[in-house]
């Protein structure tokens, strides 16, 4: 059973239509590499996914949820599916525990106690118990990027999504916050990845889809996708990047 | 008679200059809340808010704000409604000051970068929430020194009032000036309180900035 449907999207910003009619669909723990130059539509479908972008046409439905603008509807659907972003986006003014309690406990109504225990469980996971306590400025981009993981997993979403998020780091940085995305991926987490790191996609993902200008072009199992590439539009992009 | 500008005349000022601190914390709460408002209502979704606040900042800081206070004052009066001159006062300063505190906030809640915004949205919180606890705390780090910056020109601000017969610090000055005809020493004497309110104020708000530059930055 697919836990995200995506039936013929289309939007637009202004005169340019950035998705022309997008369809696929992710079954649970899967985990599903977008590719695609930019500007292809790759970051703009996964920001549809959880409502950041309104879409003009099509159905989505995540986790359960249909997609739907009213506030309260688009809250109880982010419940459920996490983001991780490029540029981290932790909040600066409060420490490493803060951004992890806040949303449980502004949205769940859970206790601090809870929650305490629940930033202490995820951080762990990621690695980073030991720095609880200290503020974003004070971490390397890699941390930083490793707490926005923790702090969407702390929501317990059935779904993440990644949008680019090792793109903003230093090459020897990539690899910690790589590493906690596989580790994701092992315990079955459904994770829908926009990434660059095509040799991150070939060995972590299930699902490949490749997008070019506003269509999935070319979609399949990732190591068929890699290996015999059915369109020249594909074929080309994957020589350039694991050039 | 002529007096000289002794002890007793001194302290007259001094006694004054609590209508001045007066006027000014009036100013900076009513002002201070309105402003408030006006802030939110200029950086609100609906289109109907953002344009009335929008004109409402235009036309009070495109006017001086003795015209303020001469609507208020004589305006009102006129009008009907007679209110003490240090309540007309007050209505006019803390116009003056919210168009001006709605506009510094205003700023200062549209550099907090959007990925906040989107970064707490996905986290399910509410838009009060997101304002609450995400978006004002950073505000009002970026606010704070030319809040207090303003908070000076206020105090030296109030001193218009003096037109309409408060008896502040300014008007006492020149009531002490009609009767001793020592201008120079009598507005020395003002000009040196003005000074001890808003110096410590200027103090404050470069240390505030200091801070606050090398707190983005550690």
């Amino acid at each position: 059973m697919s836990i995200v449907t995506v039936e013929n999207v289309h939007k637009r910003f202004g005169d340019n239509e950035v998705l022309k009619g997008v369809s696929m669909s992710v079954e649970r723990g899967q985990v599903v590499a977008l590719l695609g130059r930019s500007g292809s539509g790759k970051s703009t479908l996964l920001r549809c996914l959880n409502g950041l972008e309104e879409i003009d046409s099509g159905r989505i439905r995540v986790a359960d949820h249909d997609m739907d603008y009213d506030p309260a509807k688009l809250r109880a659907l982010r419940q459920d599916v996490g983001i991780v972003f490029q540029s981290f986006n932790l909040f600066p003014h409060l420490s490493v525990a803060q951004n992890i309690m806040l949303a449980p406990g502004l949205v769940k109504g859970s206790s601090k106690q809870h929650n305490r225990e629940l930033a202490e469980r995820v951080l762990d996971r990621i690695g980073l118990l030991d720095k609880i306590d200290a503020y974003p400025d004070s971490l390397s981009g890699g941390q930083q990027q490793r707490v926005a993981i923790a702090r969407a997993l702390a929501m317990e979403p059935r779904v993440m999504l990644f949008d680019e998020v090792t793109s903003a780091l230093d090459p020897e940085l990539t690899e910690e916050v790589l590493a906690v995305i596989e580790q994701l991926a092992r315990d079955g987490m459904t994770m829908l990845l926009v990434t660059h790191e095509m040799n991150f996609a070939r060995r972590v993902a299930h699902t490949t889809v490749f997008m070019h200008q506003g269509h999935i072009h070319e979609a399949g199992a990732t190591a068929a996708l890699f290996s015999q590439p059915k369109t020249r539009e594909l074929e080309q992009f994957l020589s350039n990047a694991l050039k | 008679m002529i007096r000289p500008f002794g002890f007793h005349e001194f302290m007259f000022l001094v006694e004054s200059t609590r209508w001045t601190l007066v006027l000014t914390l009036a100013a900076m709460t009513a002002g201070g809340l309105l402003g408030l408002g006006i802030a939110l209502a200029r950086v609100a979704r609906s289109r109907i808010l953002r344009e009335c606040t929008r004109s409402y900042i235009a036309v009070v800081q495109g006017i001086p704000v003795l015209m303020v206070l001469f609507l208020s004052y004589f305006g009102l009066a006129h009008a009907g409604l007679e209110l003490p001159p240090i309540v007309a006062a007050s209505i006019a300063l803390s116009v003056y000051s919210s168009a001006y505190l709605g506009d510094i906030w205003r700023g200062a809640i549209q550099s907090v970068p959007r990925q906040q915004w989107e970064a707490s949205a996905s986290l399910a919180l509410t838009r009060k929430q997101q304002y609450q606890h995400v978006i004002l705390p950073q505000s009002i780090k970026i606010a704070l020194p030319p809040t207090v910056g303003f908070l000076v020109q206020l105090v030296k601000n109030t001193s218009i009032v003096s037109i309409v017969s408060v008896v502040e610090l300014t008007r006492a000055g020149q009531l002490m000036n009609n009767i001793t005809f020592e201008p120079f020493r009598v507005f020395v004497a003002v000009a040196l309180i003005y000074l001890a309110i808003c110096y410590p104020l200027s103090r404050i708000s470069r240390r505030l900035e200091e801070k606050f530059r090398v707190y983005r930055h550690s």
